[in-house]
């Protein structure tokens, strides 16, 4: 079996630059890779452009990388609360692209499994639709997506093992299956890492052949955005 | 006149035995609360949960669980978890019976703006445009005026659109309505509020055909 497993977080990131294009799986705080993006805080790339469906708070996720104004733009579906990212895209510091979400999921698919464009319905007579070719099937208008491409795709699983299966836990699997293997190089951090033979290969969500490198992630926070809750009666 | 928890409650009795169906943010979330509990409903959160349950109890959230307006939710017995682009092509491949999304705008042709307002800060569209461009039963709950007094169902847009000929029937806190022939057409009024009061709020084309009966709720 062809082992992808690397020492650390530094290792995962070898070979990340200024002004590449990072994706990064999440739903809000939700799935995100944290140890990547601590790392990317620290090598203090610059330039870079990244595709996540949010991007994050103030003082946690992506919201790390904008405070070192190392992001150049963002390609989201929703941008939430954020001041720091607010101040910076009204200033013009900040490029934002918002997509919708079925189209930023269904760019990082078509990205993994070699489709380079899709028709899709969503945004047709839509400002999102100016300057994209429109052609009617069946009766209705759809709108040429293409799919994304870009440098290292950052992707956090539940559990995972040597040769880069993933499974993923929860609603915590969001965008991330979708961008492995859409990325030149993917890197998956894990909460457990595992011997090959340990995961059910039924059980796999992502075989490792989409992986390039898994590293066991450490000191995970995993910060509830919107906590609620119901009182006990 | 009707509140925000009671458009909620007359939506509910849109939702049949069977249905799947995708709530927004706002007055859509509250529907889940009036669905009767003789039925079989699956309430789908577009970040990738089928059989959506209520929050959680106090101690018992999960981080790796939660909807798509971030709050802690649980899954239900029976429920399913999948990647965003399963949970889309659940919504573009018509798979959903029923999605319910608030809107800052409806127009007679089925038009919806509720994502962008020029000049504000812009938040992004989410999931909406895929929901509305793809849903052959889109409900709208919203005010049937904004803070300003003004309408919001128009004979065209102003705000940038989110999806174009899709909505199909709009709740408010005055009136049921459906879209047909390129008009609104009236079928029932809030408890308390005439004809004439809806045609005064509704700046589009309002078809009254014959007596409109008061909503049950």
């Amino acid at each position: 079996m062809i082992t992808k497993t690397v020492e650390n977080v530094q290792a995962a990131c070898e070979g990340v630059k200024d002004d590449m294009t990072f994706m990064l799986g999440g739903f809000g705080l939700s799935g995100i890779p944290e140890n990547c993006i601590a790392q990317l805080v620290k090598l203090n790339v610059k330039g870079v452009t990244c595709i996540s469906n949010n991007a994050g708070v103030d003082d946690f996720g992506l919201g790390l990388l904008l405070q070192k104004h190392q992001i150049k733009k963002m390609i989201s579906s929703y941008v939430g609360e954020n001041a720091e990212f607010e101040r910076q895209m009204l200033s013009g510091e900040l490029e934002v692209e918002l997509i919708p979400q079925g189209t930023l999921a269904h760019r990082c698919k078509a990205a993994q499994g070699g489709i380079p464009a899709f028709y899709t319905p969503a945004g047709y007579g839509t400002e999102i639709a100016e300057g994209k070719e429109s052609r009617e099937f069946n009766g209705k208008m759809h709108i040429l997506e293409n799919a994304f491409k870009a440098d290292f795709a950052f992707i956090k699983a539940w559990k995972g093992d040597t040769v880069g299966n993933l499974i993923f836990n929860g609603s915590a699997r969001n965008f991330n299956p979708n961008m492995c293997g859409a990325a030149t190089i993917t890197v998956a951090e894990v909460e457990q890492l595992l011997p090959a033979g340990e995961l059910d290969p039924n059980e796999i969500h992502i075989p490792g052949i989409f992986v390039q490198r898994i590293f066991k992630g450490e000191n995970y926070e995993k910060r509830i955005e919107n906590l609620t809750v119901r009182k006990r009666d | 006149m009707l509140d925000k928890n009671q458009i909620a409650q007359r939506i509910a009795k849109e939702v049949k035995n069977g249905y799947y169906v995708n709530l927004g943010i706002g007055i859509p979330t509250l529907v889940a609360n009036f669905v009767r509990n003789d039925i079989d409903v699956d309430f789908q959160s577009e970040n990738g949960v089928l059989g959506m349950g209520p929050f959680p109890f106090e101690g018992e959230e999960d981080p790796d669980l939660i909807n798509a307006g971030k709050q802690t939710i649980t899954a239900l017995p029976g429920a399913s978890f999948f990647d965003s682009s399963m949970s889309f092509a659940m919504i573009r491949g018509q798979h959903m019976d029923l999605t319910i999304l608030g809107a800052m705008e409806v127009a007679q042709n089925g038009d919806i703006a509720n994502w962008k307002i020029p000049g504000k800060m812009v938040k992004g569209m989410g999931g909406a445009m895929d929901l509305v461009a793809s849903a052959d039963n889109i409900i709208v709950a919203m005010m049937h005026t904004n803070k300003a007094g003004a309408s919001k169902l128009l004979k065209k847009c102003s705000l940038p659109l989110t999806g174009v000929n899709c909505v199909k029937k709009v709740v408010t806190n005055l009136a049921v309505m459906v879209i047909e022939d390129n008009c609104f057409k009236l079928l029932e009024r809030a408890p308390g509020v005439s004809v004439e009061e809806i045609k005064v709020a509704t700046e589009g084309d309002l078809i009254v055909e014959g007596n409109i009966p008061e909503m049950q709720i």
